[in-house]
Order: structure tokens, then C-alpha cells, then sequence
């Protein structure tokens, strides 16, 4: 009935099932008695000093965006050129069609200002509904500067 | 034009659109009739532009098709919204939106002031537009549609002064009993439509009636079939046992009842027959059933109308008896005859009731013949046409009424055997008699009213010249179909026109049996001296002597409380079908199994149902871990099915 | 590359879409009112498309080296896909400034979507199938969180990438192991020699990853759970434009793929799965819509049972089946493009009148919307002679023909069930009086957006016949 496939599937199955089945019935068996110190996440015997969620500041993901542009770029034109000479003006346009895209994409960016670093205009975003931010965290936010 | 024939259905349904939307907004009568009528006069243009395309085509070659667009289609059900455009469909369309646009014009005087005059039109174009799509389909579904749109129309129209009472109770109640009733004929309608498509695989009407000559097919199918479509037509052309929504449906304003409920709607029931003449041919008995039900729906309605006092009740009766007529040329093979009838009918009808409506409008909604009386120096041309109608019913040469109902008697004569004539020439004695009666009464004699008070005026133009238009359709319409024996050579040209229609149900019907043209002329001389006996003797009985009518009733007091009560048809209906099936009702259908079983049954599963889905939402947690673990539960679940599947 | 002119006039539609996505672009650098001026562009270019398609329709060819289809099934897609676009697009005119997100790039973002939508339709390789989705995918997620300072559509728009992303990954996964075995991609050439692989367990296990990726992206049970979610927290527009255009996009995808199989040995291999998956998300789609108490949310379980229908005629495995869905994508889109629009209309600022008791008195104090959005209720539900029983009406026949008379069974029952959610909308908008007596305020665009729609719905009811003709002409 099963095929060879499945026989090492049942296998897989087998070894999924016998990690679980273990971890949960160590969990039935032990003896749980939780503290404080216990719960805390092991930082190599050092006390955790704040949460782990860092904000990051969002222009940096812009950065890394236009990054991935002109990495798919680079990607994309080393091909092209290696086989640029056997296809012609066909391959030419081909290839100025991608550039020129891309140089449109780069070109929207710019002129809305997503490669000015500083801008001061712009209020912090707010993602909940409740009292805005305070002045403190807005500076927090501008780290970047 | 043959091709814009589509234009001519939706014309009137653009009508009702505009009208229907805009006409609160529009508020100016003359804007909404002259949409209103122009739609219909438009489609009528170019119905008559068809017509004299198909005249100017060989007569093999005069059925054409118009495909719109497909409706429905599944596995061998194809359903288009399609138009036949063939003799029989083209004289009914003439009929349909010529007399139509007639009384649209006749409405918007009859209507004026009204204040719901926009959805008059409204609905009266609608009408025309179910109507149109009841006579121009080429499939039973399309002609179901249009004979339901029709209902619908005629519902809304006799309810269309929802707020008046109406006899003993209201106008809405008159339409709902149109309605329910008629829907008992529906279901007849449905069931044959049911039938048509098991045994011939069809519903459209070309392959069905080919089919039905050549496929084998036992006749008691055959029987079935046109019983159940008889039931359908017995409801929507008031015949016996189903004719009693009719009296009640004059309800509605005048102009309704002469479109609707004389000239065009309850001869749906005519037509349908008449196109499946291929069908009723390969039965006979139905054949024998529908004459038989024709004659005797034609004499009992004409022995009710004799002793009616309301001018338009009168005229009820005496469409149900002319309808009778009709079927009794559909029973005896005469399909030709009938339609003649039909269409010669639908002038003088019409003729009657648009004079009965200038009338009733002359006397200020006084609707009782009784009250009546020496009208004719006040409303002079109200009054030279309903003689010319009145003549015409009567079968007075040379009138069209007379060719019509003599091509009938003669063709029930030598189909159907003398007792069929005999009665049927009784019914015509009788139609002249109520109607030279309600003439009489109605236009000479002195006026019974109180002249101080009511004074009597000749309508507007626009209600006339459609009277006088009408007077001479009945006049001389009847000359398209002069028979044989007078126009010799030519033949009866109306029955040529028609004769490829009704070809392979003539062949089907061989009528045997040689009559002299000495025979013919006999029988045409007796039903015309009987017609003259009729008028002569209420010309005797209500101008000479009045006391007369009185001592009759006097002296046959009970037959004439019958007729007077309708034969209490009403009554019995309330007591064996009406009553039983209301208590019933009541007491256990609602009270016990609605209440309990079904309301039980639904808001138990209602309940559960809640239950479940409150359940089941938990799993809706908001969190998208949640949602991905579900997502890979069933994931690995299509492995599994994958893996231990194959 | 172009073979000739003629290839270019096939392909002119995606040029248009294209070209027109560019151009937009230049108008939003520099112009300072390019939110008055690309929905207009948008709807102009959309409308242009979708009729080009339609009166090219009878040229079906391949072209860019066995990559595209045009002509046919494809360009009725594409007519599909702008025609809904257009209707999106007009009413977003108002909406997005009540929604506080008036930017034009919004309007890019859609007419981005409908390229990638047409390329899914069209494709004749599973990487131009990827490429189209993944188009058509990213705008969305961008769409769904359009609105940057609202927390419920950021979480919309999170939720809806994270399990987007992690569906597309079996979805390339699925493709990967198709391309393992058959060691091409191209959809052809698959069908041609599927006998030959269906034997291999790893080549089946891959068109199933495949099946399941775009099981999510119609919103089929078990992988709906972001549905409600999205549609709740995203401009109620953009979740009309996903629940029409997107689901129509990803059925397109499943049909390219899996039509050529139908009438062959191999037609029913997959319909255990597939009924598995029709059958739980028309029941549980139209079960749990019962419980909703927010519009949009409502909306989002009907769409998941709608999807259900659908599935029930690919599930069936032949031609009908599939003249059907088209039918039904079409009518369903139609039907739901109108319901949106109208909750758009009536959505307040932050928003507010999206709960089902916000209805109540509708049918006093707007009629004419009320009239519209019963009816629209009642095609939903199926009624005659709407097209939405038309729809259901082709799918049910196409699996009664395929022996699958039970998961007709299911679907009439499941149809029933979900006539209560309906129907009581229904009931509150007519029976329920309200608190207010407020009149609804409506653009003329917005309106004309809805009767168009609902045109259509009435149009496809009437004559379903000559559609499914047109149909099954090229199938």
C-alpha cells in the first residue's frame, strides 16, 4: 500500500511523534515550581536590562529597500552583459526598458523625499487610538539624526 | 422591420421605465400620456412596418425568427429570449398595441386629474410589454413569462384605486381574487410546460410542434398535455369553472377593463390554444371538451348578463360569453374563425367599454343602467358608436361581428353537429337581446335621472376620436374575412393569411361531410333574424312597454334571482372550496402545524445553528500564529490524504 | 520577442495596464493635485482595456515564447479584472478621502494589482503565474494598510503579508517540486505528460502545495483565517477590490492550470481535495457569517462561502464546472463589488455605521440604497432571477453531471443557511426603526459606481445564457 515515499514519511511521522509524545509527557511528570529567576531569559548569568522588542528606526528599512533595488539590479545586468554583444539592439532596448524602469522607480523616490534622511516634519507615527506619544519618546525616535 | 420587432416589445417596457422612475418627478400629464402612448404608438408603427414586410414575403416563408439574446441554457434546455414572427403572432401584435394605443390615448382624458396618473401608464405600458412578449415568444418559457407579467398587470390594475370600495368589499381584495384564481390556472400552465419538455425534449414552439407529429407519443399524453394548458387558459380567459374573477375585476378603471379584461389579456387563453393547435389536433377528446366548455361558458354567461343592472358588469358577462365563442371555434377546429373573433372582438369590446367609460364619466361614476336613460341628445357621438359596437355584437350584417360569429356557428355546425349551433344561436339571440337592452336603457327612453342635478356632457376629444377610430375598426373590420360564399374567387383572405399556421393541425382534423351553399345560407339567415327577434324584443319590452320586464320578473321570480345572483357561483365556491380550505387553514395548518412543526423546526435549527456558529468563531482568535497553525493543521491533513492515497 | 505586430496588439492590454502604471507614476512626482487626476486616468485606462479585451476576444494566441495566452478565457478574465478595477476605482474617488488616506499612489497600487492579476490570468508558465501573483499580492498587502496612521489597518495589512508570505512559500515550494520532476514549467507541457508523472508521489505532492497556495489566496477553508481579519481592517474598497478582482485573479490561475486536465484520465484526481475544501468553506463560511455583528466582517464569511461554490465546479472537473465559475466569478463580482460599494457609501469617518444595527431604518431613510443593497442581498442569497442563482445554479449542474450530486446537496443546503444572514439584513434595514433620522449622503460617482454594478448583476441574470455561450466557445 505505501510507496517507498511513504515509508520514509511514516519515519518522519515516527520521529515527530516520539519527540512530542516525550516533551509531553515530561511535562505531565515533572514537578513544576516556577520562580522569578526562573522565568527570566538566560543572558549568559547577566540580568536582562529592558525588553528584548528594540525599536528600530523605519528609514532604516527604507535604506535596505533601495538596497534590494540595485542588488536585483546588479543581478539582473550581469547576465545581460555577458550575452549583450550576441543579441542585438533587441537586447539593448530590452535592457534600457529595466534600467529605465528602475531609474523611474528611483526617480519617484527621490522627488518624494524617501532618500532625505532628516525630516523633521514629519509626526511620529501613531498606531493606536489612545493619547498621542510624549515629547520624549519622539526624540527617542529621531535617534537617528 | 421584421428584424426591430424587438423594439416593438421593448419599447413599451422603456415606457415604463421612464414613467415608472421619473414620474413623480415629471408631474405634467400630457409629458407622461404622450410617453406613455408614444411608446405604444411606436411599437405599433413598427408592428404594421413587420406586417407588410411578412405580406411582401412568399407564404412559405413567412415565419421568421428575431433571437434577442440566450436566457438559460442547460444540457438540451435553451432558453432565448426570441420572437416568432409569423401570421397568427403579427395579427395578435396589431391587435395588442393598435387597440392598445387607442386606449392609451382614450386614458389620458379618462385619467385626467387623477392622482396617481404616472403609475396608470406605468403600468399599462408594462402591461403591453408582457403582453407583447406572451404573443411574440417563440418558447413556452418566454410566453409563461409574458402570461405571468400580464397577471401581474392586471392584479396591479384592478387594485389601481386601492383606496375605493369596491361592491362589498375593496378594489385590492377584486385583484387579489383575479390573481389567486388566475394562479390556479398557472399551475395547469406549468404542469403542460413540464410535460412539453419530458416528452419532446423542447420548449421551444417549432421543434416541439414538429416533434409532436413525428415523435411517438401515445395520444392520453397528448390529452394531458392540452387539458393541463386548457386549465391555464380556462383562468386567464375566464372560462367555466374559473370565469369568476372576471365581473369582479371591472373593478378597475375604466380604460383597464377595455384593454385588459376585454380586448386583449383574457384572449391570452384563445391564442395560447390557437398556437398549440398542433398539440389539441393530436387530441381530439380535449378538442371535444374544450368546444363543449366554449358553448356552455358562452350561453351561461349570456343568461347572466341578461338581467344585470350595472353597465359594466354587462359587459363582463358578455366578454366571458364572446370568449366562449372563441373556444368553441378552438374546439371545433376552426382556429382561424376564433382569431377572427378575437380580433373582430377586441374592436367592438374595446368600443363598448371605452363608451361605457365616457358614459359613466358623463354621469359621474353612476354605473347603474337603471339610473341611465335618454343619454343620447346629450353625448351624440358616445352615443353612434356604441350602436355601431352594439350592432356589431349582435351580429347585424354587415358589421364585422357578423362575419366573425357566423364563420363560428357555421364552422360549429359542420364540425361539431347542430346542437353546438343551436345553442350557439341561442347565445346570439340572447347577446343582442342584454345588449339592445343596455342600449335602450342607457341612450333612448326618457332619463331616469335627475336632470336638475346631473348634467350629462359629451366627453373631451381625446376620448372621442378614439371612440369614432374603434367605430369604424368594428364596422368594417369584418370584411377581411368575408367567406367563400360571398367573395367567390378570393376566398376568405384572413383564413389564407393564417392558414400556414394552422396547416399541420388541419391536416390532423379532417372534417368530412359535404354541406350545400343553401345549407349555409339557411343557418346565417336564422342567427340573423334571431339577432333582429333580439333587438326587436327589447326594443319592445323597455321603449313599448316597460311593464313587461317587471311582470317577468314577477312571474319567474326565482330564475331571475339565480340569474340575478350569478347562479350564487360565487357562493358555492365560498362554501365547497373557499371556507373549507380557510378553516382548515385556521385551525390546523396555522395554528398547529405553522406555529408548532415548522416555526418549531426553524428556530430549533435557527437555535443550534447559532450555537454552532458561536462555537466555531472561537477558533477566530485575532492572532496570526493561531491562524498558521490552523493553515498547517490543515496543510499536514492534504499530506496525509496525498500520501496514504496513493 | 514580438513575432510580429500582431503579437503586440494580443499583448496590448498588459502594455496598456503597464504603460499606464509609468505614466501615473510621472503624474504623481509632479503634480501637486494627482489624487483628482489618476482616478479618473485609471478608470479611463481600465474601462479602454477591459473593452479592447472584450471585442478581441475571439483572438486567442500564445505569445512571448509560450510564456502568455491571449484571446478567449483569458481576455474574458481581463474584462473581468479592469471592469471590477474601474468600479473600485470610482468609488474610491470619495471614500478614500473620508478614510483619511488621500494620496494618488493608491490608484497606482491598484492599477500595479490588475497587472499582475492579468498576468495570472494569461499565464502559460507557473513562473509567470508566481510573477502575477506575487504582483498582484504585494499591492494588496500595500492596499490593506493603506491608511499608515490606522492601527487596525496595519494590523490588517501585517497579518494578511505574514500569511501571505508563509502561503506563497508552499506555493514555490509546490512549484519547485514540479519542476523536480517534470524539469519544466511550462503548464503545457505539464498537462501534456501528466500521466506520466501523476505516478510520482513527489511531482502530486507538488501540484498539492500548489493547490494550496492558491487555496489561500481564494480564501478557502482552512486557509480563510485571515479573511475577516483583512477585510475588517482595510479600506472597505481595497476589501471589495480583494474579494472580486483578487479571488477572480486567483481562480483564473487554478483554471490556466488545471482546465487543459479536465475531460482527461487525470480530471478527478484532485477532487477529493477539492470537495474536501468546497464542502468546509460553504458550510463554515455561511454557519459562522450567522453570528457577525460588523458588516464587512459578514461580508468576508459570505466571500469564504462564496468561495466554497466556486470550488464545487472546479471539484466537478469538467467543462460545465468551469464555464460555471467563470460565470459565477463574474456575477459574484459583480454582486459584491456593489455590496462593498454601498458599505462604503455608508461607512462614517473612523470607521463608524459598520456594525449591522447601523442598517436599521435604511429602507425610510434612503430608499433608493436600501432598494439597491436588498437587492444586491437577494442575488447573494441566490434568489432567481438574479445572477447570483445562476451561478450557483451552473456549478451545482456541472457537479451533478460529474456524479458529485451530494456536494450539490451540500451547496443547496449551505445556500440555505446563508439566505438568513441575508435576508435579516433585510429585515433590519426595512422592519427595524432607527435611532436617526440622518439621510445619507452620497457622491454622484459613488452612486453610479453601485447601479453599474447592480446593472450588471440584473443584466447577468437575465441573459446568463449568452455569457456562458461566449464561455464555452473557447474552453
Amino acid at each position: 500500500m505505501l510507496t517507498e515515499f511513504g515509508k520514509v514519511f511514516a519515519f518522519i511521522l515516527t520521529a515527530v511523534m516520539f519527540v512530542l509524545i516525550a516533551v509531553f509527557a515530561a511535562k505531565l511528570i515533572r514537578p513544576a515550581r516556577p520562580t522569578k529567576e526562573k522565568l527570566t531569559t538566560y543572558e549568559c548569568g547577566e540580568n536582562p536590562e529592558g525588553s528584548p522588542w528594540v525599536k528600530f528606526n523605519i528609514r532604516f528599512y527604507v535604506v535596505a529597500l533601495i538596497f534590494l533595488i540595485f542588488d536585483v539590479e546588479v543581478v539582473m545586468l550581469i547576465p545581460w552583459a555577458l550575452v549583450y554583444q550576441d543579441s542585438g539592439m533587441l537586447g539593448f532596448l530590452v535592457g534600457a526598458i529595466f534600467l529605465i524602469l528602475l531609474g523611474l522607480g528611483m526617480a519617484y523616490e527621490w522627488r518624494k523625499g524617501d532618500l532625505e534622511w532628516a525630516r523633521p516634519k514629519i509626526t511620529p507615527l501613531v498606531l493606536t487610538k489612545t493619547e498621542p506619544p510624549e515629547e520624549k519618546q519622539e526624540k527617542e525616535l529621531n535617534l537617528g539624526e | 422591420m421584421i428584424d426591430l420587432i424587438y423594439l416593438a416589445v421593448f419599447l413599451p417596457l422603456l415606457g415604463f421605465l421612464i414613467n415608472g422612475i421619473f414620474g413623480t418627478k415629471i408631474k405634467n400629464e400630457k409629458v407622461i400620456g404622450l410617453i406613455g402612448s408614444g411608446a405604444i404608438g411606436i411599437s405599433f408603427l413598427i408592428v404594421v412596418g413587420a406586417f407588410f414586410e411578412t405580406l411582401s414575403l412568399p407564404a412559405d416563408q413567412r415565419t421568421n425568427f428575431v433571437n434577442l439574446f440566450t436566457w438559460m441554457k442547460v444540457g438540451t434546455l435553451d432558453v432565448s429570449f426570441a420572437y416568432q414572427v409569423d401570421q397568427l403572432s403579427l395579427i395578435m401584435a396589431l391587435v395588442v398595441t393598435g387597440v392598445g394605443f387607442i386606449i392609451h390615448v382614450y386614458s389620458i382624458g379618462y385619467m385626467h386629474g387623477d392622482k396617481a396618473f404616472w403609475r396608470f401608464f406605468a403600468y399599462l405600458n408594462l402591461f403591453i410589454f408582457a403582453m407583447m412578449n406572451l404573443i411574440m415568444a417563440d418558447n413556452f418559457v418566454l410566453m409563461f413569462l409574458g402570461w405571468e407579467g400580464v397577471g401581474l398587470c392586471s392584479y396591479l390594475l384592478i387594485g389601481f384605486w386601492y383606496d375605493k370600495d369596491f361592491e362589498k368589499s375593496t378594489t385590492s381584495a377584486a385583484g387579489l381574487k383575479a390573481f389567486v384564481v388566475n394562479r390556479i390556472g398557472d399551475v395547469g400552465f406549468l404542469l403542460a410546460m413540464f410535460l412539453i419538455y419530458l416528452f419532446f425534449d423542447s420548449l421551444k414552439f417549432s421543434e416541439v410542434f414538429s416533434r409532436a407529429v413525428s415523435f411517438d407519443v401515445p395520444e392520453h399524453i397528448f390529452m394531458l398535455i392540452t387539458l393541463l394548458l386548457f386549465v391555464g387558459a380556462t383562468g386567464k380567459s375566464a372560462q367555466i369553472p374559473l370565469f369568476v374573477w372576471l365581473p369582479d375585476a371591472m373593478a378597475g378603471p375604466t380604460p383597464v377593463s377595455a384593454l385588459i379584461h376585454a380586448a386583449t389579456m383574457v384572449t391570452a387563453g384563445v391564442y395560447m390554444v390557437a398556437r398549440t393547435s398542433v398539440l389539441y389536433a393530436m387530441a381530439p377528446t380535449t378538442m371535444m371538451i374544450v368546444a363543449v366548455i366554449g358553448v356552455f361558458t358562452a350561453f351561461f354567461a349570456a343568461t347572466i348578463g341578461l338581467v344585470q343592472n350595472d353597465i359594466k358588469k354587462v359587459l363582463a358577462y358578455s366578454t366571458i360569453s364572446q370568449l366562449g365563442y372563441m373556444f368553441l371555434a378552438m374546439g371545433a377546429g376552426a382556429f382561424s374563425a376564433g382569431i377572427f373573433h378575437l380580433m373582430t372582438h377586441a374592436f367592438f369590446k374595446a368600443l363598448l367599454f371605452l363608451g361605457a367609460g365616457s358614459v359613466i364619466h358623463a354621469m359621474h361614476e353612476q354605473q347603474n343602467i337603471q339610473h341611465y336613460g335618454g343619454l343620447k341628445k346629450y353625448l351624440p357621438i358616445t352615443y353612434g358608436t356604441f350602436l355601431v359596437a352594439a350592432m356589431a355584437i349582435s351580429g347585424i350584417p354587415p358589421f364585422s361581428g357578423f362575419f366573425s360569429k357566423d364563420e363560428i356557428l357555421w364552422f360549429s355546425y359542420t364540425n361539431l353537429g347542430f346542437v353546438f349551433w343551436l345553442i350557439g344561436v341561442i347565445t346570439a339571440i340572447m347577446t343582442a337581446f342584454y345588449m339592445f337592452r343596455l342600449y335602450f336603457l342607457t341612450f333612448d327612453g326618457k332619463p331616469r335621472f335627475d336632470e336638475k342635478q346631473t348634467h350629462p356632457h359629451e366627453s373631451p376629444k381625446l376620448m372621442t376620436v378614439p371612440l369614432i377610430v374603434l367605430a369604424v375598426l368594428s364596422a368594417i373590420g369584418g370584411f377581411i374575412g368575408i367567406p367563400e360564399i360571398f367573395s367567390g374567387a378570393h376566398g376568405n383572405v384572413f383564413h389564407s393569411w393564417l392558414s400556414p399556421i394552422f396547416k399541420s393541425a388541419n391536416l390532423k382534423l379532417s372534417y368530412f361531410g359535404a354541406h350545400s351553399h343553401f345549407e349555409e345560407y339557411l343557418l346565417m339567415a336564422i342567427s340573423v333574424a334571431g339577432a333582429l327577434g333580439g333587438i326587436s324584443a327589447a326594443a319592445y319590452i323597455y321603449l313599448k312597454r316597460p311593464s313587461i320586464a317587471a311582470n317577468t320578473v314577477e312571474r319567474f321570480k326565482s330564475i331571475y334571482t339565480t340569474l340575478w345572483n350569478k347562479y350564487y357561483i360565487d357562493e358555492v365556491y365560498d362554501a365547497t372550496v373557499i371556507n373549507p380550505i380557510v378553516n382548515s387553514s385556521r385551525s390546523f395548518l396555522w395554528k398547529i402545524f405553522d406555529n408548532k412543526i415548522i416555526d418549531g423546526l426553524v428556530n430549533g435549527l435557527a437555535k443550534s445553528i447559532s450555537i454552532v456558529s458561536s462555537l466555531i468563531r472561537k477558533m477566530q482568535t485575532g492572532i496570526v500564529q493561531s491562524y498558521a497553525l490552523v493553515m498547517m493543521i490543515g496543510i499536514l491533513l492534504a499530506f496525509f490524504w496525498i500520501i496514504l492515497s496513493l | 520577442m514580438l513575432n510580429n505586430i500582431q503579437e503586440f496588439y494580443n499583448i496590448l492590454p498588459l502594455i496598456i495596464i503597464g504603460g499606464l502604471i509609468l505614466v501615473s507614476l510621472i503624474i504623481e512626482m509632479y503634480s501637486e493635485s494627482s489624487e483628482k487626476i489618476l482616478p479618473w486616468l485609471s478608470i479611463i485606462g481600465f474601462l479602454f482595456v477591459g473593452i479592447y479585451s472584450l471585442v478581441e476576444v475571439g483572438r486567442t494566441s500564445i505569445v512571448l515564447q509560450n510564456m502568455l495566452a491571449t484571446g478567449g478565457v483569458v481576455n474574458i478574465f481581463w474584462l473581468i479584472f479592469n471592469i471590477t478595477a474601474a468600479i473600485v476605482c470610482l468609488l474610491s474617488i470619495n471614500y478614500i478621502k473620508k478614510y483619511g488616506a488621500y494620496y494618488g499612489e493608491y490608484y497606482i497600487i491598484i492599477q500595479t494589482s490588475v497587472l499582475g492579476m492579468m498576468l495570472m490570468a494569461g499565464a502559460k508558465d507557473l513562473i509567470v503565474i508566481f510573477l502575477g501573483l506575487e504582483v498582484m499580492s504585494i499591492s494588496f498587502y500595500v492596499l490593506a494598510g493603506f491608511n499608515r496612521n490606522r492601527s487596525s489597518a496595519n494590523e490588517a495589512s501585517l497579518k494578511y503579508f505574514l500569511l501571505g508570505a508563509f502561503a506563497t512559500g508552499f506555493l514555490v515550494y509546490g512549484i519547485a517540486l514540479i519542476y523536480g520532476k517534470a524539469t519544466t514549467t511550462s503548464i503545457d507541457a505539464i498537462s501534456l505528460n501528466f500521466s506520466a508523472l501523476s505516478g510520482n508521489v513527489l511531482f502530486l505532492t507538488g501540484v498539492l502545495l500548489f493547490l494550496i497556495g492558491f487555496s489561500f489566496k481564494i480564501a478557502a477553508f482552512p486557509f480563510h483565517m485571515w479573511v475577516p481579519d483583512v477585510y475588517q481592517g482595510s479600506p472597505t474598497t481595497v476589501a471589495g477590490l480583494f474579494s472580486t478582482a483578487g479571488k477572480a485573479a486567483g481562480f483564473s490561475a487554478l483554471i490556466v492550470t488545471f482546465a487543459a486536465l479536465f475531460g482527461g484520465p487525470h480530471g478527478h484526481l484532485f477532487t477529493p481535495y477539492l470537495s474536501a475544501i468546497a464542502v468546509f468553506s460553504m458550510l463554515f463560511g455561511s454557519i459562522v457569517a450567522i453570528m457577525q455583528t460588523d458588516i464587512k466582517r459578514m461580508l468576508a464569511y459570505s466571500s469564504i462561502a462564496h468561495a466554497g461554490y466556486m470550488l464545487i465546479g472546479l471539484a466537478s472537473g469538467n467543462i460545465d464546472g468551469v464555464a460555471g465559475i467563470i460565470f459565477y466569478l463574474a456575477a459574484y463580482s459583480f454582486m459584491n463589488l456593489a455590496a462593498f460599494g454601498i458599505v462604503s457609501i455608508l461607512e462614517g469617518k473612523e470607521e463608524t455605521n459598520l456594525d449591522l444595527d447601523s442598517y436599521a431604518g435604511l429602507g425610510t431613510r434612503s430608499p433608493f440604497i436600501a432598494g439597491l443593497f436588498a437587492l444586491i442581498m437577494f442575488a447573494l442569497a441566490g434568489i432567481p432571477p438574479f445572477a447570483g442563482f445562476f451561478g450557483k445554479y451552473y456549478v451545482f449542474i456541472a457537479a451533478i453531471k460529474s456524479d458529485l450530486t451530494w456536494l450539490a446537496m451540500v451547496g443547496i443546503l449551505s445556500s440555505m443557511i446563508s439566505v438568513y444572514f441575508y435576508l435579516r439584513l433585510v429585515v433590519i434595514m426595512y422592519f427595524k426603526s432607527s435611532e436617526t433620522e440622518d439621510k445619507v449622503s452620497y457622491t454622484a460617482s459613488e452612486i453610479i459606481a453601485v447601479v453599474i454594478a447592480v446593472v450588471f448583476v440584473i443584466i447577468l441574470g437575465l441573459a446568463p445564457g449568452s455569457f456562458i455561450d461566449l464561455v464555452t466557445k473557447f474552453l
